[in-house]
């Protein structure tokens, strides 16, 4: 099968690989590129286990094709923080219980940071709707919905004191 | 020996780790991305995997021909069922004793009759997994459909059509007599009667069905897989004709369970692939297989006729069960009797006849599902006592409150609750949390409200003799080391032990770190079903941990000169305890201790095990005597607006209390109760697996729907604490508990809210539109 050069800026280091037409970022992410954080949950765009943020917006990596990535830059969970330098979402979600099996989590997590990204202060409605693409089989969502209303608060007045300052 | 552990608690009750909300050891490794589950695990040289499916539900296979297939080139194995040694072995239910009367084939490949649509027919290993797809197309298959059946009830007749070999469609039934029921309803004053329906649901854990496996350096089969139960070595060597021993199991963390990764699913295939290659192979099923082709939990039709003296009194419960087991028995028998256990509820009955039945059908097979047989008969049973509450003009509140079993009660089958039962208490603090209904937001809009109490076992039947193991040991530093063979589905499993060793050895949490899923290197614990792990691998944690303690305190009385009981150990030190003597100088630290066991020989390590009280097997024609150690009570409350013009409802509030017996980490119990009320709603409101002639019209998300983070509001959870469970410190079991009542009490608030009843979960839009008339 016919196969085309790709280069994606994933969390930071641009990549590159050969893919069919029809390959696609989840493909892409997870077989050559080794994500494994990216999960696959259905690869129907159905269950958003493999959510990532391509050029600023969350999508379905089972729905997007690896060509269309191609230039961009995309973050998974590895990319939203890590041990040394957690996200507020990330402390956030282990401190209030929000994760059982873990496997939602990195799609749920990203999906949050996009969020927040948009808008850093959201309702439990909004948080709510802005995950409501994400499923989640063991928490009942309740602890997902808190610590992102968490990490919200603390991502606004953590950006508050560096305006101060 | 639990009363032993509860008559002279060594571990002051002051605890510094149990009953903490602590963050989860596992939640980091998550958070970061650093867990590898199942499909997250590669090995150089991997071949991928597939698996040909029947695509009809009923008929002869006629010839396979896979010889285009394995000429494809990059196909590395092409495997049907003439290429398994044993292709047929029976499961006998129970891991340590054989108990007569059920014993479940277990086919790894179709031979000659398909039994339902999906069954796997042949295996492909190739060097990608396009190949592996390519060859399946090339297997030709001739079919002789067949009529098949698809209704249990249908399934159970006379010259029915048999779905299997020579056995009958009905796999077993069982039989609970207490009085006399003719007299029973004699005595009643109103009578209720229906016929309520379940539908067949899957799972839906996020991860599916997934593992990799290789041939190890010393000829075992290894197997890393998303299970429940690492102990299907044992059947997988089986299958191969290997010595026990040869076959190797490990769990990863696994996302989601739910009872579908209970029974097999990839393990055999991955094993007989690299037994024949020698190469590692690694199979996931897509979403569509998974719903397909995988287990799902019974349908049943449930008859029930209940009846109530004029002050509420219920006085007799006739009912009849049947479910839909599918193609094959897998743990139906097993089900049905905790159904049939469980029939009456938490229930004080004077007169009581149950039958039940579990039948073979050509519909997708049926085994083990969060609840195990709790739910089904739990939507029949608080159906029926809100209609003979409205009939006697009581709320559902008071009618449940007069009949509430107690501490000292007996259930239908006879059996003693000697242990604490807290539901009348769950009930008044739901309804109490509910509140006053709110107030309709539209003219269109009515509100309803409604409860339902349940209860469910946890540990395995008394009479399988359940065991598990847990090994603890402290190393020179003073960190803390649990190896432990369970299965971590995301419960907690492997957490809250690290909690319990932490508190008994004194240690923060942190220095503990947990080796789980590992049939060759941890300690069997056994399976992580039936809600057991904490109370069985828990409470053998805790006395492995004990032992070890026992020896750091003795070593430590001698240096100080006192008794072993005058001394405690927190935060990493040794000291006298404080009602004895505040001496700051006689104070030993842990490490310093242990380096004096050391030094002396002293053992500071301890592999303990855990025996459930055991029993003998019951009689099933009268369904008495005693088949699980405890049970968990609880209730859930709902409040919904129904749009009576669209039938589409808003849950607005949801509470679930549970009397927990001791939250060991109040967080992971919070989830399991959310999660739970969340997992039990989607059963009353959205979910089924819906099949024409056995085949399956809802193979994904988009068409079987789960509850989303929009579809239901905050669960309001509330934990009483009774201390009156047999788990560790106490404690009692949540996680198949914490489902069980809550498509109930959906149910009835919806019924309260529109007037009418629907006797046929899931109750949708347009199942409430139709039952007021407007369709």
């Amino acid at each position: 099968m016919k196969t085309y050069p790709v280069e994606i800026k994933v969390n930071g280091e641009w990549q590159k690989a050969e893919v069919t037409a029809r390959d696609t970022l989840l493909d892409l992410l997870r077989d050559h590129f080794g994500a494994f954080e990216v999960k696959n949950g259905c690869a129907q765009g159905d269950c958003g286990a493999c959510t990532v943020i391509l050029a600023n917006k969350a999508v379905n990596a089972c729905l997007t094709l690896a060509l269309q990535a191609n230039g961009k830059s995309v973050t998974t969970l590895k990319g939203v923080g890590t041990p040394d330098h957690p996200h507020p979402l990330q402390q956030s979600f282990v401190e209030h219980g929000a994760i059982q099996c873990g496997f939602c989590t990195p799609g749920m997590v990203v999906s949050a940071k996009a969020l927040l990204d948009n808008n850093p202060a959201p309702t439990r409605n909004e948080i709510r709707e802005g995950i409501s693409g994400n499923l989640c089989r063991c928490t009942g969502y309740n602890k997902i919905v808190e610590a992102i209303e968490d990490a919200s608060l603390s991502v606004k007045n953590k950006s508050r004191r560096e305006e101060d300052a | 020996m639990l009363d032993k552990l509860k008559e002279k608690p060594t571990v002051r009750p002051d605890y510094r780790v149990i009953g903490k909300p602590v963050a989860r050891h596992d939640a980091w490794g998550k958070v970061f991305a650093d867990t590898k589950y199942a499909n997250d695990y590669t090995l150089p040289g991997t071949l991928y995997a597939k698996v040909l499916r029947s695509q009809y539900a009923a008929a002869k296979v006629l010839s396979i021909d896979t010889r285009e297939a394995a000429k494809l080139s990059g196909v590395e194995a092409v495997m049907t069922a003439k290429d398994v040694p044993h292709n047929e072995t029976v499961t006998r239910f129970g891991q340590t004793h054989k108990v007569g009367g059920f014993e479940g084939l277990y086919r790894v490949l179709a031979e000659k009759k398909i039994r339902f649509r999906g069954e796997a027919i042949a295996l492909v290993a190739a060097k990608s997994l396009a190949i592996a797809e390519k060859a399946l197309g090339l297997i030709k298959i001739e079919y002789e459909p067949l009529e098949g059946v698809f209704d249990p009830v249908e399934a159970m007749k006379p010259g029915a059509y048999r779905v299997g070999e020579d056995e009958s469609n009905v796999i077993c039934s069982y039989k609970v007599r207490k009085g006399d029921i003719a007299e029973g309803f004699d005595l009643a004053d109103v009578i209720v009667e229906n016929t309520y329906r379940v539908p067949m649901v899957d799972h839906a854990y996020l991860e599916p069905e997934s593992g990799v496996a290789w041939l190890d350096d010393d000829g075992v089969i290894t197997i890393r897989a998303a299970t429940q139960v690492i102990e299907h070595f044992r059947g997988i060597a089986d299958v191969l004709g290997l010595p026990h021993n040869k076959v190797r199991v490990i769990a990863p963390m696994v996302g989601g369970g739910f009872g579908g990764k209970e029974d097999i699913t990839v393990e055999t295939y991955l094993a007989l692939l690299v037994w024949k290659t020698k190469k590692p192979v690694s199979l996931t099923y897509t979403r569509e297989e998974s719903i397909i082709a995988h287990s799902k939990r019974h349908p049943y039709v449930m008859k029930y006729k209940t009846g109530a003296t004029k002050d509420g009194k219920l006085v007799a419960m006739e009912a009849e069960l049947i479910s839909d087991a599918g193609g094959y028995v897998f743990l139906s028998p097993w089900v049905l009797l905790y159904s049939t256990v469980k029939a009456t509820g938490p229930y004080d009955i004077t007169h009581v006849k149950i039958d039940t039945h579990t039948v073979l059908t050509n519909n997708t097979f049926s085994s083990a599902n969060r609840g195990f047989g709790a739910p089904q008969p739990c939507f029949a049973y608080e159906s029926q006592l809100d209609q003979i509450a409205k009939h006697l003009n009581m709320t559902p509140l008071e009618i449940r409150k007069k009949n509430y079993l107690h501490t000292g009660d007996s259930l239908a089958t006879g059996r003693v609750l000697e242990h604490a039962v807290e539901t009348e208490q769950t009930a008044e603090k739901a309804m109490e949390a509910l509140g006053e209904p709110s107030k309709p937001r539209s003219p269109r809009e009515k509100i309803g409200q409604g409860m339902a109490s349940s209860m469910m076992s946890y540990g395995r039947m008394t009479f399988l003799h359940d065991t598990s193991r847990s090994y603890v040991s402290l190393d020179l530093d003073g960190s803390v080391t649990v190896k432990c063979g369970v299965q971590d589905i995301g419960g907690g499993q492997a957490s809250s032990l690290a909690q319990i060793a932490a508190e008994v050895l004194g240690v923060p949490l942190e220095d503990v770190t947990v080796y789980i899923g590992d049939s060759a290197l941890t300690p069997l614990a056994g399976t992580t079903t039936a809600t057991r792990q904490l109370y069985m691998s828990g409470n053998a944690t805790y006395k492995a941990a004990m032992a070890v303690r026992d020896n750091l305190l003795s070593k430590a009385a001698d240096i100080l000169d006192t008794a072993p009981e005058n001394l405690d150990i927190k935060d990493r030190e040794i000291c006298i305890k404080p009602d004895i003597s505040d001496d700051p100088d006689r104070v030993l630290a842990l490490d310093d201790v242990v380096r004096a066991c050391a030094a002396d020989g002293l053992q500071l390590y301890n592999v303990a095990q855990f025996n459930a009280p055991a029993r003998e097997l019951i009689d099933f024609t009268t369904g008495q005597g005693q088949v699980f150690a405890d049970f968990t009570f609880g209730t859930h409350a709902m409040e919904v607006a129904v749009d009576m013009d669209t039938g589409k409802v808003n849950v607005l509030k949801i509470v679930s209390c549970f009397d927990v017996g001791k939250a060991i980490n109040p967080l992971s119990a919070e989830g399991q109760l959310e999660g739970g009320a969340l997992y039990g709603l989607g059963y009353g409101m959205l979910e089924e697996v819906i099949l024409d002639k056995g085949n399956t019209l809802t193979p994904s998300f988009a068409e079987y729907l789960i509850p989303t983070s929009v579809d239901a509001p905050d669960v309001k959870t509330i934990m009483i604490e009774s201390g009156g469970g047999v788990g560790p410190f106490g404690a009692k079991g949540l996680g198949e508990p914490s489902c069980v009542s809550a498509a109930a009490a959906f149910a009835n608030a919806v019924a309260d809210a529109i007037g009418v009843r629907i006797y046929d979960l899931p109750v949708t839009a347009e199942k409430i539109i139709r039952a007021l008339g407007k369709i």
